[in-house]
């Protein structure tokens, strides 16, 4: 396997116009003899199906909801960045690059993220024109708000429903696409393998979650736009349905998986209440412009906290990180809370949370101002908890939220199977080892929107795909390895359920795979969750037949995957014997507890090719290049 | 709290269905509605039974996947509330709670408690879009839009396509659905240009669909989990005679492609 990233040569500001000049065309007339497959319908997902399709392409969009509309960019809270500089506070498109660059440990590939934030401000300019309602000021001008990592106000917003809003507008935009006849969209059909033909992504083979009828599809070029992978951890912010099969049974057939261990934990979230728990809720980090967090001096402090007077409380943000305070990134604020949990200073049931808490700014806002910001989430903060956050501080927690590793992409987010592209989430691109809030919207249009629909008719026309039926060798196999590995799942008949087990998974990775890394560690769930993946095909219960709508055989194929990535994840971690963003080794940390990056050793993408079950992976290493910014250590005090 | 369960079993389309009943033991008021029902089915399933069929997926409310009639009342009964977001402290011990499907004659059920919403996605499709192609876009502060309209436009925009509006209505009307899109787009200058035609195309399709007229109930707006107001549907309505007035035909389909 060879890592070509085939970044456009040329000064950054440069490559991308250079590149989209360089790029092949596919002609008008032509563009409707070609078929292309999107899987995943969300910011990515849609954007892209939406896009090709008004170029001309013939496109198949796939989904396992019921609609395209639920996809769970749906769920994304705060904000979308962009490099407008509609303040004039000095931002730019060099300063969203170089914020990103920084925030993600320069651990990502410079040209990707100056692209991202190029396209940034035709993306604002792209929603707003599908109606998209983002906060305006009186003039009637747009709004913007601040998030981590940055000291300028760049991020765009609907309330707290940014993402259902940019979801809403792709989603709009793909109907008018499938009303046209142009897109065809199927919804309750879920994704097991990717087709490759003469070493080429031609379709997939897909299951339809009503009829459980297993089925292929063919195309010319097949894009995966199907999200993260931070179910593994069983308990994280991601939808339930939020699965990692397409792009861990693409890895399977050739597509190389880039940083796994790159998982981020949110600072801020509802924390774990009881063993019945089934998904935690995120609490939109633009909370943290207006709440403190803190935590009481004194550990093992039990009184209520409006009962722990100003002096005898710690607001370890703003102590530690005075430049930034509470807008610290993300990764940097999920670890001063553990610590100060692991002090004995957390508060809640079993001492695992912080407070967050709005007692100021109601006092210097007043408490409309605040529910005209934050009012959906106070109430969804209040139906979850039973706690009113205008009354008593919020209590939150970090919690898994977001995978920046994915599938490794070129600059064209193409993988290392030719013709099968990686979008938003999915792909590992843009964000290196920390993600910045606001961003994952960003990248999942700037993707959808405005890269792949150019970059998918380089490929077509560059490769010419040849005709292909459904009776050819490699398409009939694929189908058929499908339908056997369905067939094994209902024939175990085991005595556990495929959530037990997950549950299980979820323990070992967030304890050892989690906010803080040891060698030792993640020796250890290296050899718990091989064990763990053998009980499951030994032990687990799947009640009813694959041949109907059967959840319980969803979620047991899902675990099964989550089961071996999970593995490569921890593999990953060890590998990578450095600190850097979210990658906490506690063997490599400043003497003030800051993650202690090794450049000389690790400023490379771990991208790593299966090699067969049983066996060890394959690492390949893409050497990062940083032609414009200098590493340096990422200071936020 | 324990709790006595009546929940609609359906294994296909269309099989006949009927209430079994289920003791759900040992709940914690802090649970949601859905994770005592996850309790419920993991207990099925140790006892080799078949788990019951739900739709669900973000469980914070805003994916509008899930819902379900509880004691007869869409999504449950607390206000403004998805049924992911509905907790068990809302309940009493010993009550006996009754579960259903979202019944309208649009809405066919799959199996369980998951109906097919098919008919609103084509809903949307026959008009509830701005038809702006990738690229085409102005500046976006090129044009203003007041804040008032652009902060009504987002009332209407909250709606999550849940169903619940659909289910609550004894006409099983879907203009709560419709309407809250029609105002939306009908409220900003984007949504101008294709105003008249979105109006008369959505509204046709509700009828193809099958869905009930609406005669004002006002049950939708009790039961939307986003507190959509009723308001939209008469704007919905003076949209859509303003269109059936003043239509023009269309000369030519628009595009070039």
């Amino acid at each position: 396997m060879e890592l070509r990233a085939r970044v456009p040569s040329g000064p950054i500001e440069r490559k991308w116009a250079k590149h989209c000049f360089d790029m092949k065309l596919v002609n008008p007339a032509n563009k409707r003899r070609y078929t292309v497959i999107v899987v995943g319908t969300g910011l990515a997902g849609g954007a892209a199906a939406a896009s090709l399709s008004e170029l001309g392409y013939r496109v198949k969009a796939f989904c396992f909801q019921d609609s395209p509309r639920r996809a769970h960019s749906i769920a994304a809270q705060g904000g979308i960045n962009a490099a407008k500089n509609y303040q004039n506070d000095g931002d730019s498109i060099y300063r969203l690059f170089y914020d990103t660059i920084k925030g993600g440990d320069f651990r990502s590939r410079e040209a990707n993220v100056y692209r991202l934030a190029e396209l940034s401000v035709r993306i604002i300019d792209q929603c707003v024109a599908q109606g998209v309602p983002f906060a305006r000021e009186y003039g009637g001008l747009l709004a913007n708000r601040s998030f981590g990592g940055a000291q300028v106000s760049r991020t765009f917003y609907a309330r707290g429903q940014t993402g259902q809003q940019l979801l809403l507008g792709c989603y709009q935009a793909l109907e008018k696409e499938v009303a046209k006849g142009n897109v065809t969209m199927y919804p309750r059909t879920e994704m097991l393998d990717v087709i490759v033909v003469n070493g080429k992504a031609r379709g997939i083979v897909t299951r339809n979650m009503v009829t459980g009828e297993i089925e292929t599809h063919l195309a010319d070029a097949v894009i995966l736009g199907t999200g993260g992978y931070g179910n593994v951890y069983f308990l994280s912010t991601n939808a339930k349905g939020s699965n990692a099969t397409a792009i861990w049974r693409a890895y399977r057939r050739g597509a190389a998986f880039a940083n796994p261990c790159f998982t981020q934990i949110h600072p801020t979230c509802i924390p774990v209440a009881g063993d019945y728990q089934s998904k935690l809720t995120l609490m939109s980090e633009s909370l943290r412009n207006d709440g403190r967090v803190w935590v009481p001096k004194k550990s093992g402090d039990g009184r209520a906290p409006n009962a722990i007077p100003e002096s005898e409380r710690d607001y370890y943000l703003e102590r530690k990180y005075p430049s930034y305070g509470n807008l610290s990134p993300r990764d940097i604020a999920s670890r001063a809370a553990k610590e100060v949990c692991d002090e004995g200073r957390g508060v809640g049931p079993g001492g695992r949370g912080v407070y967050l808490d709005f007692f100021d700014a109601i006092k210097r806002l007043g408490a409309d101002r605040i529910a005209e910001r934050y009012g959906n989430l106070f109430e969804m903060y209040e139906r979850i908890t039973d706690e009113n956050p205008y009354q008593l501080p919020m209590r939150i927690y970090p919690a898994v939220h977001y995978t920046m590793g994915g599938l490794w992409v070129d600059y064209n987010l193409m993988s290392t199977i030719p013709g099968l592209h990686v979008i938003g989430e999915a792909n590992f691109s843009d964000h290196g080892a920390n993600r910045l809030g606001a961003s994952a919207l960003m990248q999942g249009l700037a993707d959808g929107y405005f890269v792949i629909p150019l970059t998918i008719g380089d490929y077509i026309a560059s490769s010419r795909p040849e005709p292909l039926t459904a009776d050819n060798v490699e398409v009939k196999a694929t189908i058929e390895s499908v339908r056997e590995r369905t067939k094994r799942l209902t024939s175990i008949r085991g005595t556990r359920s495929a959530t037990s087990f997950h549950r299980e998974l979820g323990k070992i990775v967030w304890e050892y795979c989690g906010m803080a890394r040891s060698a030792e560690g993640l020796k250890k769930a290296l050899q718990l969750i091989p064990a763990l993946r053998k009980e499951f095909w030994d032990d687990l219960l799947v009640p009813g037949t694959g041949q109907e709508l059967n959840q319980e055989l969803e979620r047991a194929g899902r675990v099964a995957d989550f089961l071996e990535l999970a593995e490569l994840m921890c593999l990953d971690a060890l590998q990578r014997d450095e600190s850097c963003g979210a990658h906490f080794r506690i063997e490599h940390q400043t003497p003030d507890g800051e993650a202690l990056r090794h450049d000389d050793k690790f400023t490379y993408v771990s991208a790593w090719e299966f090699a067969g079950d049983g066996k060890s992976p394959i690492l390949h290493k893409e050497p990062l290049l940083f032609e414009n910014v200098a590493l340096v250590t990422r200071s936020y005090r | 709290m324990n709790l006595e369960l009546h929940v609609w079993r359906q294994p296909a389309p269309n099989a006949d269905g009927s209430f079994f009943t289920y003791h759900a033991k040992d709940v914690s008021p802090d649970m949601s509605f859905l994770e005592m029902l996850d309790v419920v089915n993991e207990g099925l399933v140790a006892s080799g039974g078949e788990p019951i069929a739900f739709d669900h997926d973000c469980r914070e409310g805003i994916c509008g996947s899930c819902g379900m009639m509880i004691n007869g009342v869409a999504h449950g009964p607390m206000k403004a509330t998805a049924t992911c977001q509905l907790h068990m402290r809302r309940f009493k011990d010993g009550e006996v709670v009754w579960i259903e499907p979202w019944r309208a004659r649009a809405f066919p059920v799959v199996k369980d408690l998951v109906v097919n919403r098919g008919a609103l996605d084509r809903i949307v499709a026959a008009g509830g879009f701005v038809s702006v192609n990738t690229g085409s876009a102005p500046e976006a502060n090129s044009v203003p839009v007041p804040k008032q309209d652009a902060d009504d436009a987002m009332d209407a925009a909250a709606c999550i396509g849940c169903g619940a509006c659909v289910a609550a209505c004894p006409n099983g009307s879907v203009s709560l659905f419709t309407a809250a899109k029609i105002s939306h787009l009908g409220l900003l200058p984007h949504g101008q240009p294709e105003r008249d035609r979105r109006a008369l195309r959505m509204v046709a399709q509700m009828d193809v669909e099958g869905f009930g007229h609406c005669t004002l109930f006002g049950e939708c707006q009790e039961a939307c989990p986003k507190e959509i107001s009723i308001d939209t549907i008469a704007r919905m309505n003076r949209d859509y005679l303003q269109a059936s007035v003043m239509h023009r035909g269309e000369k030519a389909v628009a595009g070039t492609g």
